[in-house]
């Protein structure tokens, strides 16, 4: 089977590699997947408290190429979103833009997977302080 | 000597044909073109010599007392189909029972899943951490119902080379007919039908730089005589056991391919053990967390299976593809999503088999390829390590099995 173009593109060179401290304020962590199924995904995102737009966001993936592309394309999305717009990215949009084949959309609902829990982490951890610091300013 | 690209290290998949190999076929196709059963005239024996010869260059390798004993098929595959299948439906008034391992290619395990369906009993016997399957565990998982042992010689993934000889004997005291499937054995490491006891053995072309398409099954016609139902039937070719056409120019390349092979089997065993060598110790040698998967000794000389632990298996072969191919084991890489089921016999965890590499060297390697993939290969593991999720939390101490994952 070959990859498309765009998922050996983001395989290759691969958006937002990396982590952030998962204390600092507005960061969101998603861990989703398993070891024993092959695939594992962080993904992260940086939202500034003030407007709630996702400013950064950095990921880690142990999985094949598709599932590398899969999340490095999220991450690409992610940023310049707000918390909401985000909530709304759908595996099957990821499908489309990597043309992915019927075998690997599973990569693509882990990475739709990942955004869900990295924006669940975020809310659970600094909605209330948010909006805390939103009116105290 | 430039690199030519893409390097072929994929060997136990497929090897390409030997140019001594095509040329012997060419003449078959035009000028000798002859059906091997035709009896009345020059063009059909011209054909069933060159059969003949062939038949015996392949007797010879596995040291078979009777060329006779050879029967010719499509491949390994349908050779394995025909000694289960064929025993199975010949003897099953005596017993509905078969032994074989866990770590047999598809072409076995498939085989009996389907004779299970139809009634037959099989035990999988399980192998040790090193892929090497204990004799006793063979032995106690006979019954009085055994009709069949069937053992793989070397496997496919990890290379482990299995106690066969102490199997042969073994079936011979209990009077059970003994299979062996030696597809990545044959032409490779010395095998030996008579001295090792084996009834049926199965073996393919393509494996031993001879065409795709062409295998055979030994079949023992003295002591024990193995008498097997055909799978396919017809003219009564091969001594009935498989009808059909001989595709000749197949079965005149298998020969050579054989010839050529017992002619240089200790000194290209030799050359690529060293080479596999060379190979794993750059490797192991420069990443941290890679396991060698199967018995480090008892293995096939130009297999190399090794588990990078933190990346998975088929991210690797994408980083490498447009130069060298490989193989893994890992799921991804098949549409069944299942990780090796040889590696995870071995009691590896599933992550380690879902990052599990096998490189394979075949006769044409050379030792810059084998210096350019180490290096490449080390490149790409540590370039999806500073990817992985699981390789940092492992940096950052934290015991994975720790974690609560949610499997889907
Ligand atoms: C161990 C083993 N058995 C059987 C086969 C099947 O042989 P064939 O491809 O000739 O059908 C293979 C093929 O690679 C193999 O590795
Ligand atoms: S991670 Fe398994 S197919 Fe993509």
């Amino acid at each position: 089977m070959a990859y498309s173009e765009k998922v050996v593109d983001h395989y290759n060179n691969p958006r937002n590699v990396g982590s952030f401290m998962k204390d600092t304020p507005g960061v969101g962590t998603g861990l989703v997947g398993a070891p024993e199924c092959g695939d594992v995904m962080k993904l992260q995102i940086k939202v500034n408290l003030q407007t709630g737009v996702i400013e950064d966001a950095k990921f880690k993936t142990f999985g094949c190429g598709s599932a590398i592309a899969s999340s490095s394309l999220a991450t690409e999305w992610l940023k310049g979103k707000t918390v909401d717009e985000a909530g709304k990215i759908k595996n099957t949009d990821i499908v489309n833009e990597l043309k992915l084949p019927p075998v690997k959309i599973h990569c693509s609902v882990l990475a739709e997977d990942a955004i869900k829990a990295a924006l669940a982490d975020y809310k659970t951890k600094w909605i209330k302080e948010g909006a805390a610091a939103a009116s105290s300013t | 000597m430039a690199l030519k690209f893409p390097i072929f290290m994929d060997a136990q998949s497929t090897t390409p044909c030997d140019p001594r190999v095509v040329d012997a076929m060419l003449p078959y196709f035009v000028e000798k073109f002859g059906h091997p059963a035709s009896r009345n005239h020059p063009f059909g024996w011209e054909a069933e010599g060159a059969v003949d010869a062939a038949r015996a260059k392949i007797a010879r390798l596995i040291n078979a007392r009777d060329p006779k004993e050879v029967v010719f098929t499509s491949g390994g595959t349908e050779a394995i189909n025909l000694a289960l299948k064929g025993v199975a439906e010949m003897y099953r008034e005596k017993g509905n029972h078969i032994v074989t391992t866990a770590i047999e290619q598809r072409a076995g395990l498939d085989t009996c899943k389907r004779l299970e369906r139809l009634g037959f009993e099989v035990t999988y016997v399980p192998v040790q951490p090193n892929g090497l399957v204990d004799v006793d565990d063979v032995k106690k998982a006979l019954t009085d119902k055994t009709i069949l042992i069937s053992v793989m010689f070397a496997n496919n993934e990890i290379g482990a080379i299995q106690d066969i000889a102490a199997i042969g004997k073994l079936a011979k005291e209990k009077g059970i007919i003994f299979h062996t499937d030696a597809t990545q054995a044959t032409g490779k490491i010395p095998v030996d039908v008579e001295k090792m006891g084996i009834d049926l053995f199965s073996c393919t072309a393509h494996l031993i730089y001879g065409p795709k398409g062409v295998g055979a099954l030994y079949v023992r016609r003295k002591a024990p005589r193995v008498r097997l139902a055909p799978m396919i039937d017809g003219g009564g070719h091969e001594r009935g056991m498989r009808s059909g056409t001989l595709p000749v120019p197949l079965v005149v390349g298998f020969g050579r391919a054989a010839e050529i092979c017992e002619e240089v089997m200790p000194e290209e065993s030799a050359r690529l053990g060293k080479l596999r060598d060379r190979l794993q110790d750059a490797i192991l040698g420069s990443v941290d967390e890679a396991f060698l998967n199967g018995d480090p000794e008892r293995r096939l000389p130009h297999n190399l299976n090794i588990s990078f632990a933190y990346v998975e298996g088929e991210s690797v072969l994408m980083g490498l593809n447009k130069e060298t191919a490989l193989s893994s084991g890992s799921a991804c890489t098949s549409s069944t999503l299942e990780p090796s089921y040889v590696i995870a016999a071995l009691g590896a965890s599933a992550e380690l088999a879902h990052s599990s590499i096998r490189f394979s060297l075949h006769r044409f390697n050379t030792e810059e390829e084998v210096e350019w993939v180490a290096k490449r290969t080390i490149e790409v593991v540590r370039r999806l390590r500073d990817m992985s999720p699981l390789y940092e939390l492992a940096k950052e101490g934290v015991d994975i099995k720790s974690i609560q994952w949610k499997a889907e």
